[in-house]
This record gives structure tokens, sequence and C-alpha cells, in this order.
């Protein structure tokens, strides 16, 4: 069974619009998700839940959420972590006030609020464009940082401005506080990147998807067509936010357990989902994943290397770390404008003519 | 021009107006780009705007598109005054368009270019797109099995999975008249659609125009600066000078025109 699609005839046009044409493609998406559901959770331990596999997950749904607005949709948007703090206190709210509802409406609730005020910030879109639409996002990542600080209703009027996940459990298993196990961690984040990234796919490829992307590469002629850009642009939001406002409210209730909105989630963590998102492919579901998988292994793979292998001082490699990790982004980017997502699909079209070329 | 096609257009049946012009006047500032221009467009047939450089040709396209709102004057069409509209409304009114600089959408492949011309058909809820579920599955079955027909009238079946940035200028531009015929439009807007292009280019786009018309029976307003394709494919033809009209009738009758002959080859403007 070799990588082609020579011999695999496609009869019908739903057969042909199906997101694996491929059958080895089909086979190996199966397999990852029987592995990824079925053995992990067994063999996952506390540091490679902590260290990777966790924040990966969480930071692949953000990138999804950022991909949909700015790689599907075409607006940018520098307030990601602005967006993502209003999921972590949205559920941090929502946990502590109706402490007897399920954790997954909760975060599903958050992800909704976060959806409403992204419509909220998406309104100048209409307007601007591009540069100056960057800006306006920026407004919002300062804004919302600011108001979650300022105001105390949003913490609970704790004494030290913090927010701190209760214990919540899922059929019994805790998956949020102190007492949760790596498999927990890892098996309720695994359900909602599987969840959205199909509904991401799903979206993507139909009727609202073909409408951002008309709007992103061509606006004034995708208004001619019959796209509302009212509509187009602020459903882009809407769902972004989302995706972003449910990442939020993961990373705070089950990977930080406790956080301050400053620190989880300042400016750095808009570029860092932002680089994700150029680093792995922009207007892609798989280059989301590869960002964040990008992002969230490089420095750990670097620590390993120079403190592990080299015997750095801790310190020393940090920094290090910081420096590799931005050439790394630079080489990329040079390398391949278009991102991992590009180099992928490039390799694909390689062994599907491989090993006769011509 | 060869008798047979004179014959076979003073053969065809014009139908009944379906778009009328009346004293259009377009200003943009202090410039007057439309004086005071009326015509009418007839169901079934291909009705030419030409004219010199600035003439005001695609600001009146615009016109009828409904891109532009004139200052002075009434659009009717299908027996109705039309006010005002968005302009994404106007694909939901039956008039479908391309553009003179092609305006595809460079990141999607052929086929899902030409499905946004149906976009304006699709009602699939938001939830059953988001679980690719009931409605939007069908409906994406039934809109692409209707974008295939186009596909194979327009004989662009090889490509319709490249990306729409990989392709070269006369397929662009086919690709573009099969986003607008996507739409089924009574009344199909072309603004130059053989510009850039060489001789048998032109044929093949003459061709599907012909076609298009001959075949859907759609409407076509078209601009275009090359005469002998003009003269060979319109019914009738206006002609524009400085933002007036200064012709209008059958190819014949245009070609004879005094007054178009002068804005052509050239005399001095008083």
């Amino acid at each position: 069974m070799l990588y082609r699609e020579a011999g695999d005839f496609k009869t019908s046009y739903r057969d042909d619009g199906q997101t694996f044409p491929i059958r080895l493609d089909r086979v190996a998406y199966y397999a990852v998700l029987i592995v990824a559901f079925l053995i992990v959770p067994f063999v996952i331990n506390d540091y490679w839940a902590n260290a990777v596999v966790v924040p990966f997950l969480i930071y692949a749904i953000a990138a999804l959420g950022l991909n949909i607005l700015t790689g599907y949709a075409g607006q940018v948007s520098l307030g990601t972590g602005g967006f993502m703090a209003v999921g972590a206190y949205a559920v941090y709210k929502l946990m502590t006030t109706f402490p007897e509802i399920n954790i997954i409406i909760h975060i599903l609730l958050a992800g909704g609020i976060t959806a409403i005020v992204g419509v909220l910030f998406g309104l100048p879109s209409l307007r601007i464009k591009g540069f100056y639409l960057a800006v306006a996002t920026l407004a919002a990542q300062f804004f919302l940082v600011w108001l979650f600080n300022k105001v105390p209703w949003f913490y609970n009027y704790s004494a030290s401005g913090q927010i701190t996940a209760p214990t919540r459990t899922v059929f019994g298993l805790a998956v949020t506080g102190p007492s949760t196990s790596a498999a927990a961690k890892y098996l309720i984040c695994l359900l909602f990147v599987f969840i959205l990234a199909w509904v991401a796919r799903n979206l993507t490829r139909g009727t609202l998807g073909r409408k951002w992307m008309a709007i992103r590469d061509m606006d004034i002629a995708a208004e001619i067509i019959g796209v509302n850009p009212l509509s187009a642009k602020l459903s882009a939001f809407a769902v972004s936010s989302f995706f972003v406002g449910v990442s939020g409210a993961l990373l705070f209730s089950v990977y930080l357990g406790a956080a301050e909105v400053g620190e989880a989630f300042g400016i750095n963590k808009s570029f860092l989902v932002l680089f994700m998102i150029i680093i792995g492919g922009l207007g892609s579901i798989f280059g989301s994943f590869a960002g964040a998988a990008f992002m969230v292994l490089m420095p750990v793979v670097l620590k390993n290397l120079l403190v592990g292998q080299f015997g750095w001082a801790t310190d020393l490699a940090a920094h290090f770390e910081l420096m590799i990790v931005g050439a790394l982004i630079v080489f990329f980017l040079i390398a391949e404008p278009h991102g991992l997502a590009r180099l992928w699909a490039l390799t694909k079209e390689k062994l599907r003519l491989w090993p006769f070329p011509h | 021009m060869n008798t047979q096609t004179d014959i076979a257009i003073a053969d065809r049946q014009l139908g009944g107006t379906l778009m009328e012009l009346r004293n259009i006047t377009l200003r943009f500032g202090g410039v007057e780009a439309i004086k005071n221009i009326s015509f009418d467009i007839r169901e079934g047939e291909i009705r030419a705007i030409i004219g010199p450089n600035g003439a005001g040709k695609s600001s009146m396209l615009n016109v009828i598109s409904g891109f532009y709102v004139p200052q002075e004057g009434e659009v009717w069409f299908r027996g109705e005054r039309r006010g005002p509209v968005k302009p994404y409304e106007v694909a939901r009114l039956g008039i479908a368009r391309t553009f003179q600089n092609i305006a595809l959408f460079d990141g999607m492949s052929v086929l899902d270019n030409i499905m946004t011309g149906r976009l304006h058909r699709m009602k699939a809820g938001f939830l059953s797109q988001a679980l690719w579920w009931g409605p939007a599955e069908r409906e994406e079955i039934e809109n692409r099995a209707q974008v295939e027909r186009i596909i194979d009238f327009l004989e662009i079946q090889n490509i319709r999975k490249t990306p729409v940035g990989r392709l070269p200028y006369g397929l662009k531009k086919r690709v573009e008249l099969a986003r607008a015929l996507a739409a089924e439009p009574q009344l199909l807007l072309l603004d130059e659609p053989m510009a850039g292009m060489n001789v048998e280019e032109k044929e093949d786009m003459s061709r599907f125009v012909l076609d298009v018309n001959d075949e859907f029976g759609t409407t076509i307003a078209l601009i275009e600066h090359d005469m002998g394709v003009v003269m060979d494919l319109s019914d009738r033809v206006v002609v524009m000078d400085y933002g007036r009209k200064i012709g209008d009738g059958s190819p014949d009758e245009v070609r004879n025109n005094q007054e178009v002959i002068d804005a052509y080859l050239g005399v001095a403007h008083d």
C-alpha cells in the first residue's frame, strides 16, 4: 500500500470532497486517533503531560482559532492573549458561581462569552484593514488585561489578585485542581482538540469557509458575488474567539491551575500564537497543529539538549534558547514562507510521484 | 463580417425589456462621468457598450450592477424601479459580473472559486455546517453538481483542483466567467472579457459568450475594445464618448454613424 491516488477512483462528489482523499492518509489519521485516545492515556506521565502534550493541545486550539480569523478570513489580530484571558476569567467565574454544573459546559460557555467579546472588538474590522486592524486588536489586548486587573469582581476579591481553579470532576475523575492526574488533563484537552479541529475543518471547507476566504482574497469581488462583509467578518471573529476562549479556559483551569492575568495572558501570548500560525501555515488546519507543536516542542528540546546533553548552566541555556528559537523562526520563514503546512504538502506531492518523479 | 451571422442575428427573437436605464447622470465630485444617458437591455440579447478610453463605460456597468448609485435617473429591472442596493444584494437579484482586472480569489482552487458563485443560494445553518450534517452536506453536493456542469461547459475539467493563482491569464478569465455563470444570473455583465488575449483565446471566449447566451438564455451586457469581436457578437451596441451616448443600435447602424466614426478616428472636440 504505497502513497498513491492512482486506481483510487472517486465516484461521488461526497467521496471527492472528503478530508483525506488518499487512502494512506485516512489510515494514518485513524491510527493517530487510536493511539491518542486509547494508548497515550495509559502511558503518559506528569513530565510529558505538563511539559509537552497538554500545552501543545491547548495551544493547538488557540492556533486553530487565530488561523480561522487570520489565515482563513484575513483579519489580523494581536488580541489573542486578551481573548484567552476572557475565556479563563469566564470559566473561573462560572466555576465558582455554579459549582454544581459540569466543567465541560462551563468551558463551552466561556468560549461563547469570548465569542461575544470577540465580535465587539471585531466591529472595527468593518472599516479598517491590515496593520490598522492589528493595532485596534492590540487595544483589545491591553484593555482586557487592564480590566481583569482593575476590577476585583473578576478574581472574586482574592487578596493576591490571582484566580485559582477549584477541583471539578468529569465522570468522577478530577480534571481541574491540584489532584488532577496527567491522564485526565490530557484526555479532557484531547477531547476538546478533537471536536474543535473537526468543527474547524467542517466550517472551513463549506459555505462559511468560502465566504471567509473570499473576503480574505478580494473583498470587493466577494461583495459583488453576494457575500455580506459584515456577517462574514463578524462570524470569523465569533468562531475564532470561541476557539481562543476555550483554549484560554483550558489553559487556566486544566493546565495552570492558578493564573495572574498580566503574566499568563499578556501580549507575549498573542505573539506566541501568531508565530504558531505563521510558522505552521496560514489558512491550514494541519498548519495550526504543526505550528503549535513547533513552538511548544522547540524550547523543550533545546533545553534538554543544552542542559542535559552539554551540561550548560540553566540560565545561560534559557537565554540561548530564546535566541535559537528566534533564529529558527527567521530561518523557517526564509526557507518556507508558507509554513510547515506547505512543506508537508510539498513532501506529500513528492511522495506521490516517488520513486519515479518524471 | 460574413452574411450568415448577419442573417442569424436578424432572425433572433428579442424578448421584452429586462433592464431600462432612464436619464442616468453620475458624478464623482465635480466630474460628470455619465451625462443623462438612457438605454435598455432586452431579454436574451447581447448588448455591447463601447467607446474610447475614459468614455464612462465601466462606470455605466457599475451603475447597472448597482455598485454606483447615480445622482439622477432611474434604473428599472424586471419591470420594477430598483432602489439603492447594497453590493452584496445584487447577486440575489440575478445579476452577476466579471471584472476588467481579474478579481478571482487567488488562494482558493478553481472549484472553490466557482462554488463561491453559488454562495448566495446556500442556506444551511451554522450548526449544520459545523457538524457537516444534513443540509450542509446535501447542499454542498447539489451545488457541486451544478458547478460541475459549468466546468464541463467551459472545458476546464483538468484544472478544477488547481489553485487559481497558478493559472495563466486566459484560463483565469475563463474561471471568472465560470464563477459568474455559477450564480445562474439573468443578466451577465462582462467587463472587457477579451482584454489582453491572443487571437485564439479571443475566439474561444467569443464562442463561450455566444454559447452562454444561446444555451442558458442569459442576457449579456459587455464592454469590449476589440471592434471585430463586438460587431460579431452583439445584437445591439451603445456607443459612449465623454460620458455621453453618441450612438445606439445594431452593429451596422452604429458602424455608419458619423458621430461614432468621429469619436473613434478623432476630430477636434470644442
